[in-house]
């Protein structure tokens, strides 16, 4: 069989799952930026950042969860129950930065107990976080009292934590690195990737599957607790977020989906990821801007799921066939 | 019956049993691997050849008798333990991750890593994949490509060659050669008899195809009602022998006149 020249460029573009939704990030962005004059200004390019802060790091904990088989529904709760205990630790005198490190410790907790559940009850873990995350939310409601509470929102480590423009950003491509070099360059992610694959197969081949399992359950959590709290410093209130968790989640998963990341296990990328949320940014930005309302907006985030999803599946079948070719 | 095993004993059974309730697996079952030799354990499904290769992997204790493993006595506690005195096994599943290139899966659980940063060290668990497989005379496309991209025949021997490179000096594989095409089972067969004439590593085979049976190994056990009831060397039997052993107890029973409508 002879290979054209687009023959070639497509296999390139194939080569990395990535690149499809790399494409469809630029699309989109040119689209709007073309159709409107505001879509390219500073303020702008801020608001797609802080449409995409959560979602993106959310999406890098669920990335690695959902690559090794398991998926967390309780983020989104965990999300909104980080800041109140950020909240009460710095009421108990702890200083920011410390307070912020109590808050991510107790979501690792929730985490330990996810995994925990899941691994030694032999619980699927969509049922086992289901149900933590109704518990979480019962919590959160309980220590909060249903009502917002301040964000702190002076001194340099406000700043640091979400409170200065673009620090969300810059935390959310920290985070992406280093998951990334975690997935891709480290034992941790091949493993990640041998349980997601063949549960069986990597427990015979002698891979610590146990101890994988919780890593990425524990850092899930964390990562929700700590994308939860640099969005509500940014925000300037800590809200307990009852009724809106679940969007947080499934954002998170149509943003891993988006990507490049399989339900079923074994594969996908942080920097899919990354890029899924940034899909997600892009829209809902470009839609606001254009007049479109709050309430179209799911609808079409709905469609574009679906859409990704259709394009993924031809770009993976091609894979499939371009590897064939090869052999 | 007993045939001299050449250069030593890597392991010997001595008067196995096993039982699962009221079902006896395994009575009194005595055998031995030779260094360097292929041993080909036949019989008919049930007849215990899977628990015999579970205890010899440590999947299991034996109820009775005793192994010895380099003329030492050893309990085996575990399918590691088996492992650190380098008793590897073949599963059927192959214990493959499909979404993981080729020299990834050879060294699964046993990554090179830089220092001091843990990154795995790709290039060097790469070339040692490809060499190792070349060594082997393994043909793939390359230590690249997914293993899930690969042969039936192509994964099995990856499977193979992994246990091999493990370092180690049994490896029990558990019918590579089922559901196998011509071609796929020629790549494993020529495999298995590279490595036997190496004589650094001894295997045991399990395989319901006594030709291919005769053809690689160089001795074969049968075992019947958790019994072994023949042993033999293959040059002194023949694939009409082995069949009507394993067969004869079936045979005469159905009655004669439907077997000769056939």
């Amino acid at each position: 069989m002879s290979r054209s020249r687009t023959g070639r460029i497509g296999s390139f573009l194939l080569a990395k799952p990535e690149s499809t939704i790399a494409i469809a990030a630029l699309v989109l962005a040119a689209y709007f930026a073309l159709t409107n004059d505001a879509f390219l200004t500073t303020a702008n390019i801020r608001i797609v950042s802080q449409y995409l802060i959560a979602t993106a790091i959310l999406a890098t904990g669920q990335t690695m969860l959902l690559i090794s088989g398991e998926i967390d529904l309780s983020m989104g709760n965990v999300y909104f129950m980080t800041p109140f205990l950020v909240f009460f630790a710095m009421e108990a005198g702890l200083p920011l930065p410390l307070a912020v490190l109590v808050g991510v410790l107790g979501a690792g907790l929730v985490g330990v107990l996810n995994a925990a559940i899941t691994i030694s009850a032999g619980i699927p873990s969509f049922i086992v976080t289901l149900a933590m995350g109704f518990i979480i939310n019962g919590f959160t409601l309980n220590i909060s009292d249903a009502f917002p509470k301040r964000a702190p929102s002076t001194g340099v480590a406000s700043d640091v934590f979400g409170g200065a423009a673009f620090s969300g950003l810059a935390w959310v491509l920290v985070i992406v690195v280093l998951m990334h070099i975690v997935l891709t360059k480290t034992r941790w992610g091949v493993y990640t990737i041998a349980i997601g694959g063949n549960k069986t197969g990597a427990r015979e081949a002698g891979v610590p599957s146990t101890h994988i399992r919780m890593r990425n359950f524990v850092v899930a959590a964390m990562l929700a607790g700590f994308a939860g709290v640099i969005e509500g410093i940014r925000v300037g209130s800590f809200d307990p977020g009852a009724g809106v968790a679940g969007t947080r989640v499934f954002e998170a998963v149509a943003a891993a989906v988006i990507g490049g990341t399989i339900l079923t296990g074994g594969a996908g990328t942080v920097i899919g990821a990354f890029l899924g949320a940034l899909v997600l940014a892009i829209l809902k930005d470009g839609l606001v801007l254009s007049g479109v309302s709050s309430f179209t907006f799911t609808m079409v985030l709905g469609v574009a799921i679906i859409v990704a999803m259709v394009l993924n599946a031809i770009a993976a079948k091609a894979r499939i066939r371009s590897q064939s070719v090869r052999l | 019956m007993n045939v001299a095993a050449p250069n030593g004993e890597v392991i010997r059974a001595e008067g196995i049993g096993k039982s699962y309730g009221a079902v006896v697996a395994l009575r009194d079952v005595t055998m031995r691997l030779g260094r360097g030799e292929v041993l080909g354990l036949i019989g008919d499904d049930g007849a215990g050849k899977s628990t015999l290769i579970k205890i010899l992997t440590g999947f299991h204790a034996p109820d009775e008798g005793a192994l010895f493993i380099d003329g030492e006595e050893v309990k085996l506690r575990s399918v590691s333990h088996a492992r650190e005195l380098g008793i590897e096994t073949v599963y059927q599943d192959l214990a493959l991750i499909d979404q993981l290139p080729v020299y990834l899966n050879m060294n699964l659980n046993k990554e090179a890593v830089r220092r001091p940063l843990p990154f795995l060290d790709k290039r060097k668990m790469r070339a040692e994949a490809k060499a190792h497989l070349d060594d082997m005379g393994v043909r793939i496309p390359s230590v690249d490509t997914e293993v899930g991209f690969l042969s039936g025949g192509q994964r099995q021997a990856v499977a193979i060659a992994r246990a091999v490179y493990s370092d180690a000096k049994v490896i029990l594989l558990d019918e590579p050669l089922a559901a196998m095409g011509a071609k796929e089972s020629a790549i494993i067969i020529d495999l298995i008899l590279e490595l036997r004439q190496r004589k650094d590593v001894s295997m045991i085979l399990i395989a319901h195809n006594f030709a291919q049976v005769i053809e690689v190994c160089d001795r074969v056990n049968l075992l019947q009602h958790g019994r072994i009831t023949y042993e033999r060397a293959v040059g002194e039997t023949s694939v009409r022998e082995l069949t009507d052993l394993v067969s004869a107890e079936y045979r005469g029973r159905g009655s004669r006149s439907d077997d000769a409508s056939h």
